[in-house]
């Protein structure tokens, strides 16, 4: 009875004419490894018991109604509020920043410009823990105007945050060129006025993408912000995750990651569509709005 | 009078650069126009990513206030003290340091985790960009999807799988290939090399995606057209073409492991698998700050060349593709 089976599973995965059977398991394989623990993790939080590795009925009561759920305990509440708060203003800040340094960087063909340039990438590329620290250091010890708390860690993020945007709109901007504002100026529109009324809406999906890339990337950011907080009320959920995790934690943890995920999905979701939808137009950007957003992490 | 004909002179001389440009048919703009863009971002970086490197090695190199354990920065270079230095270079290099053991031990675990993500990310990045079909889009999806979940929340998933009670030990023991559950949380080094590899995959995979898919579909029919087999194809051009993405991969994932403490702190807690960045991070805590400081830099000497070598590759990527 097994035989035949195990038989016809062999001459699949052999088949040498089909598509490579071994890489599609493969692969499948590795979505289940990287995906399952997450989707079993938020299942979890909606277990009804008190337990993370058995289930015992489906129950929101770790997200609310428990004195433990994530909104009636206040530490967990607190670490949920501060960091939609940094994420929210990380991203207002960082992007138009970084909107300015790109369309700077594209333009300028000076001395100065590779400069600027260099610093921007290498900022980029600097593991998180020496930014941390050196970071951490220097509201302690120079600019102690600044104290740790949400204040450093909202300056903190934003160096980090800086060099999606201006990565994610100079190849934006390399794929429009300049011809549309000089047409524009041709027709008598001053520099800001070509700037404001034709590059800034053609620059629209790549500001978008990096309102979301920032947003979802700084709610998820630990080391920057933990270096830089100070005491409990600067707590933020990775680093409630952080502290509590090895002792023992209720499923309320689980609720308070699950609701960090669903809030980075409905922002990287949002951030994919509006890009789609702003780029309908055109083809090359339609057919790979993915991947286009895939390459520019 | 000859300010009077300085400003003539410049006025003249900018109205004939305008004229000049638009007669070229290109537009004019003011010298300072487009620099002026990049100064909050370049003022932010220097204030805030320059000149803490500046503040990290005067603490590295000055001198900890022996009453309250608070560094004191020495900011002037001429009397830098590298005591801190010396003794993070002994207590790396000479035999029998403290700190020897977790810089080998960092070492290896990234060694060991970097290749598995090359081993493991190469083979999806190769049959999704070749094969993806119709399921290519959600299988993109797939693969970006853990960059948008917090890396602590991907830990946090692992607890709780790996505990005592949890599910893996759960389906070893009901499989039979365990006699009794095994204690993956407690300093188990095979734990926290699979972690790095988990936490950090996607970032491998994505540039070897984006590396396969560019590859010209005719470069490798020509090949086989050649009379080359399928392997001889994927040796002599495909792993060519995706050399740079390998390198490019290898950098971006092993910067970050090489500062990583909290992954060894979730999933082992451990003295067993103490970690440089874990060295680093007990350091700032205590009465050692200056140490601290000079671990950073020290680990920023150590990665300096593979950062300077991943923003020479991404410039080069990026030229060739304007070209």
């Amino acid at each position: 009875m097994s035989r035949p089976r195990k038989r016809r599973i062999r001459d699949w995965l052999s088949n040498p004419w089909g598509k490579p059977r071994f890489l599609a398991v493969f692969t499948l394989l590795y979505l289940l490894w990287s995906l399952l623990p997450v989707v079993i993790a938020v299942l979890f939080s909606f277990n009804s018991g008190r337990s993370r590795s058995t289930f015992q009925g489906l129950s929101f009561r770790w997200y609310w109604g428990d004195p433990n759920s994530v909104f009636h305990d206040p530490t967990l509440r607190g670490a949920l509020s501060q960091s939609l708060k940094l994420a929210t203003l990380t991203m207002l800040i960082s992007v138009p920043i970084g909107v300015l340094f790109a369309i700077g960087l594209d333009r300028w063909r000076g001395r100065g410009s590779g400069s600027s340039n260099f610093l921007m990438l290498f900022s980029f590329v600097t593991p998180e823990i020496i930014m941390g620290v050196s970071l951490f250091l220097v509201f302690l010890k120079l600019l102690t105007l600044v104290h740790l708390g949400t204040t450093a860690q909202l300056l903190g993020l934003i160096t980090f945050e800086m060099a999606y945007p201006v990565i994610i709109v100079r190849a934006r901007l390399l794929s429009i060129g300049r011809e549309y504002e000089e047409a524009a100026m041709d027709l008598g529109a001053s520099p800001v006025r070509a700037l404001r009324l034709v590059l800034l809406p053609l620059l629209l999906p790549a500001i978008f993408a990096s309102l979301m890339i920032v947003f979802a990337d700084s709610i998820d950011d630990f080391v920057i912000v933990r270096y830089l907080s100070a005491g409990a009320s600067s707590q933020t959920i990775p680093i409630r995750i952080y502290s509590t995790v090895r002792g023992a934690p209720t499923p309320a943890l689980n609720a308070l990651a699950s609701i960090m995920l669903f809030s980075t999905i409905v922002a990287v979701g949002t951030g994919l569509l509006t890009y789609r939808w702003l780029t309908k137009g055109e083809r090359a950007a339609k057919d790979s709005a993915l991947q286009s957003f895939a390459a520019q992490i | 009078m000859s300010r009077s004909t300085t400003e003539a002179g410049w006025g003249t001389r900018r109205r004939r650069a305008r004229e000049r440009a638009q007669e070229a048919g290109g537009v004019w703009y003011p010298r300072w126009f487009w620099p002026s863009f990049t100064v909050p971002g370049t003022v932010w970086l220097l204030l805030l990513f320059v000149l803490p490197f500046y503040a990290i090695l005067s603490v590295a190199m000055g001198t900890v206030d022996p009453i309250f354990g608070s560094p004191v920065p020495v900011w002037n270079p001429l009397h830098w003290n590298p005591q801190a230095f010396t003794f993070v270079y002994q207590q790396t290099f000479l035999h029998g340091g403290i700190y020897q053991p977790a810089f080998v031990r960092t070492f290896v675990y990234v060694a060991v985790a970097v290749s598995l993500c090359l081993l493991i990310g190469y083979p999806v990045a190769y049959f999704i960009s070749r094969h993806g079909g119709r399921f290519r889009g959600w299988l993109l999806l797939a693969l970006i999807a853990p960059f948008w979940i917090s890396y602590l929340m991907r830990m946090l998933a692992w607890v709780n799988l790996l505990q005592d009670d949890g599910l893996v030990n759960k389906a070893l023991l009901s499989l039979h290939l365990l006699p009794t559950p095994r204690h993956w949380l407690e300093g188990q080094g095979l734990t926290v090399i699979l972690g790095l590899a988990y936490g950090y995959i996607p970032y491998m995979i994505l540039p070897l995606f984006a590396a396969l898919d560019r590859i010209d579909r005719s470069l490798l029919e020509a090949a086989r057209d050649l009379g080359a087999s399928p392997v001889q194809t994927f040796r002599r051009v495909t792993l060519p073409l995706s050399r740079q993405a390998i390198l490019a991969g290898t950098v971006i994932v092993m910067l970050p492991m090489f500062g990583d403490y909290y992954t060894a702190d979730i999933l082992s807690a451990s003295p067993r698998t103490t970690m440089v960045g874990n060295l680093i991070d007990h350091a700032i805590g205590s009465p050692f700050v200056t140490r601290a400081a000079a671990l950073v830099v020290f680990l920023m000497v150590l990665l300096i060349v593979p950062m300077l070598y991943y923003l020479y590759s991404t410039a080069r990527a990026t030229r060739e593709a304007v070209a």
